[in-house]
């Protein structure tokens, strides 16, 4: 599994908005298309987003098969304290996916 | 005799012919209504709205989506959500729903947010499977819904294409 690419500030002043990207690698199967067998393709897609600072939510997500192949979500917080952020994708077929990333409030 | 042989031979010739001009016509049929079933339709677009409004319905202003207005890939298009608000304890975005017209499914996306997300900005990549409709609709700590719609222009569509050798 190739790990998620993260885009967040490693420092950020107290109160500070920051934008956090991230990407991940998922072929995000919509379940409508046939394959070269002539059959339809099951659906695999990611089904949900979470992102936890320190413990709290701070922005979720509900995907349908819609979104594009390799996930792209970029979204905001509030640079409220030094710590973890921590990021989860579950999807189809058992499909979890944990990161993590530290920051650093001044 | 040849001759009374060959009328009922022509009749059945005649009856086989039309009998396949109707099973051709029928499939013909059968796979129009397969391939627009296949497709959400504006109808079921309101219809999905309106499962998560409920009876209320949305205002415009207040929300921008962010969309190319010409795309020539639909398996991504870049789109953005921006809802003007102070994102406050007492007045924020809470929830934020994407929906298009002719995708297979009216629903594309749905995000929560609250106070400590700091900016009801948010972006991301979707597949579009036509040239349609994408209306995005803020849902507010006060409970009123707001929304706005942008109309995109596809030319490679996507979601239904089959798998190319």
């Amino acid at each position: 599994m190739t790990r998620p690419l993260i885009k967040v500030p490693q420092t950020a002043k107290r109160g500070e908005i920051i934008e956090i990207k991230t990407l991940i690698s998922h072929p995000m199967e919509t379940g409508y298309r046939t394959g070269l067998n002539g059959l339809t393709l099951p659906r695999d897609i990611i089904q949900r987003f979470v992102c936890i600072y320190n413990g709290t939510e701070i922005f979720s997500a509900a995907f349908s098969p819609a979104i594009a192949a390799n996930p792209f979500l970029s979204f905001f917080t509030v640079a409220a304290e030094s710590g973890t952020i921590l990021f989860q994708w579950r999807g189809d077929n058992g499909f979890s996916v944990t990161e993590t990333a530290d920051i650093t409030v001044l | 005799m040849s001759s009374r042989s060959s009328p009922p031979c022509g009749s059945s010739r005649r009856d086989f012919l039309l009998h396949a001009g109707e099973c051709a016509a029928g499939a013909v049929m059968i796979s129009l209504v397969t391939i627009r079933a296949s497709r959400a339709t504006p109808d079921m677009m309101q219809a999905a709205i309106h499962e998560i409004l409920g009876t209320s319905e949305p205002q415009s202003g207040r929300v921008k989506l962010d969309l190319p207005p010409l795309v020539e890939n639909g398996n991504a298009v870049p789109l953005t959500v921006s809802v003007d608000s102070p994102m406050t304890a007492q007045d924020h975005v809470t929830a934020i729903h994407l929906f298009n017209e002719k995708n297979p499914q009216p629903y594309v996306a749905s995000f929560r947010l609250n106070p400590r997300t700091g900016k009801a900005v948010v972006a991301t990549r979707i597949k579009l499977a036509d040239s349609q409709q994408v209306t995005a609709i803020a849902q507010m700590s006060d409970g009123s819904f707001w929304s706005d719609s942008a109309q995109v222009i596809v030319t490679i569509a996507a979601c239904v294409e089959d798998v190319q050798p």
